[in-house]
């Protein structure tokens, strides 16, 4: 089986973000990690190859920052590494980056792709959908299982509200696996020294001329501006020691909420 | 001829959800507003008394798209079945719910028409003709006002709880309801789903709870449970957490708050170190009252908070439950 995982980085889920000048983008001066769902994914495929034999290779679309994703997912066992490099695809909508993706597994197939289920930053939860669609797959989404079925695979989908639901679907498919269907594994002193001999290839954007012709010009949908959410509610911020604090709070339980 | 806003409800086992109603909402609100006809669409099997149900409220018109391929949810199915629809009918704006069904066959659908979809809204902003939607980013921390650069339809899919129900307009008589069987080649459907089923019976039901003391992150460790819990205790209340805390495995499942686990809205709600990230909020923010401890003064949850204490959780905590006791003890 041979697994190709999509992975994103995205800013650090307690980085103080800004927004930038002109107020379209945040500033990129921040800390970045890997996005948690992707984590999930990755383990998720490790775990596939050593159950059923394989090679597991991932991919990321971003700046040179964006290595660092695809450093620490070899250590964890990945096999190799492609890193579509180029600033631009900050600013790529979820069909232009499932574009030029695509053109890449089009000229290399695999058996299954996995995506995270949604991205920290962007949220869009669309990429690997679209993925499918562009590559003629089946799919689905929000995955917490995965097992073997004849030809083809069984997944576990989440629903709402606690349901769930199996669903039988031939190969290659793609899947966007929720966070929690496994346990993520750290990488050890012995993985991070064979990840650097382990090849990672480098996509220029212009090498995906043909996919992506107009770059992030070419999105289908455009951020006008980002903005500091506007307040619906008048929050009350309640100040003091921790000690003066804890007596404000239960005062307005008493008095205002009325629960105690 | 005006344009057309189409909402595609969604149904299971027969019955509308909660998002569908919201969703026809918002087309009514945007369409008085752009003096643009309300459409309706529901898919499946037999759903004839569905589509009465729709044709009752203020919509042009209803369709009902039929076929036994459509009786259980499938991504190939549902995206066939509404390309043929759209593609005849033309419709400007197409809105759905932002529901797990939906994101798992809104974007492939769009695709197949080369189109995009704004998806998980909160609203929308007319500015002089130009239609925006509005969305949150970096996990709530942003808002972004999104514009389409492509021809209609234009797919939009809104956050649960974006829209009010009781603000759906009934219709003054039934609207008209078609009936369409859409055509489905053989092996267009190539994934095969088995029934829906729900894991284990739910132990708690917090739905009802009055009083809900929820973890997240900031909680860092296991053995940090133990004192949310005497919160908990000392209020009446239940013990709840966001996702990240239940995947850990620090507390059991059927205790998670958000878009993935239950949907509560008590009369108060404490948030000790929960950022907010969407996922959690869209479970939450019915809440009467809503607390929040975290010592990120950022945090979103400060967003949606009736009172907030930016500080450290571990020094607050145990001197508000013995606040509590006392309290109690003296009423």
């Amino acid at each position: 089986m041979k697994i190709l995982v999509c992975m994103k980085q995205v800013p650090q889920k307690d980085a103080p973000l800004k927004l930038n000048a002109g107020g379209t983008w945040i500033r990129e001066d921040v800390s970045y990690e890997v996005n948690e769902p992707d984590a999930y994914a990755l383990e998720e495929a490790l775990r596939q190859k050593e159950k059923n034999g394989g090679e597991v290779i991932v991919i990321t679309a971003g700046p040179g920052r964006a290595q660092q994703v695809l450093r620490e997912a070899l250590a964890k066992g990945a096999d190799r590494a492609i890193h579509l490099e180029d600033d631009a695809f900050v600013g790529f909508d979820a069909l232009n980056m499932a574009r030029a993706l695509a053109a890449v597994i089009k000229a290399e197939p695999f058996d299954l792709i996995f995506t995270g289920l949604q991205s920290d930053d962007y949220g869009y939860a669309q990429t690997g959908v679209i993925l499918a669609e562009l590559l003629g797959i089946p799919h689905a989404t929000i995955v917490m299982q995965i097992e073997s079925s004849g030809d083809g695979i069984r997944v576990k989908r989440e629903l709402e509200a606690g349901y769930f639901q199996f669903v039988e679907m031939p190969l290659p498919a793609v899947l966007t696996i929720q966070s929690g269907i496994n346990k993520l594994r750290y990488a050890t002193l012995l993985g991070i020294k064979q990840a650097k001999n382990k090849p990672l290839r480098k996509i220029t954007l212009a090498e995906l001329q043909s996919a992506v012709p107009a770059g992030a010009a070419g999105n289908l949908q455009k951020i006008e501006r980002l903005y500091v959410p506007q307040k619906t509610k008048n929050t009350e911020f309640i100040q003091g020691t921790p000690a003066e604090a804890a007596r404000t709070i239960v005062e307005k339980l008493r008095n205002e909420v009325r629960v105690i | 001829m005006p344009e057309t806003v189409l909402v595609i409800a969604e149904q299971r086992e027969g019955r509308l959800n909660r998002a569908s109603w919201e969703t026809l909402a918002a087309a009514q609100t945007i369409a008085r507003e752009m003096g643009s006809t309300v459409e309706a669409a529901v898919l499946g099997e037999g759903i004839g008394n569905l589509a009465n149900e729709l044709a009752a409220k203020k919509v042009g018109k209803v369709y009902a798209v039929e076929s036994a391929q459509l009786r259980s949810y499938t991504p190939d199915g549902f995206s066939a079945a509404l390309k043929h629809l759209l593609e005849s009918r033309k419709p400007k704006l197409v809105l759905l719910p932002h529901t797990y069904q939906v994101r798992d066959f809104a974007p492939k659908l769009a695709t197949a028409m080369d189109r995009t979809v704004i998806s998980d809204c909160i609203g929308y902003k007319n500015e002089g003709g130009k239609l925006l939607f509005v969305r949150q980013m970096f996990q709530g921390k942003f808002t972004a006002d999104v514009s389409f650069q492509c021809e209609a339809p234009w797919f939009v899919t809104f956050q649960n709880g974006a829209f009010r129900v009781d603000g759906v307009e009934a219709g003054s008589e039934a609207a008209p309801v078609e009936v369409i069987h859409p055509e489905m080649p053989e092996g267009t459907i190539r994934t095969r789903p088995e029934e829906i089923f729900k894991e284990a019976k739910q132990a708690v039901d917090l739905s009802q709870a009055e009083i809900i003391v929820s973890v997240g992150r900031g909680i860092k460790e296991q053995k940090n449970l133990a004192m949310a819990k005497q919160l908990a205790e000392a209020l009446g209340g239940e013990l709840a957490a966001s996702r990240p805390i239940c995947d850990s495995g620090w507390l059991p499942m059927d205790r998670q708050i958000g878009s993935s686990g239950q949907t509560v809205a008590p009369k108060l709600y404490f948030a000790l170190g929960i950022s907010g990230a969407i996922q959690h909020i869209v479970g939450m923010k019915g809440s009467r009252t809503i607390i929040a401890i975290n010592k990120d003064a950022e945090a979103p949850i400060f967003e949606i908070a009736d009172y907030a204490v930016v500080g450290n959780l571990f020094d607050i905590v145990p001197p508000l439950i013995e606040e509590v006791k006392k309290t109690k003890s003296r009423a």
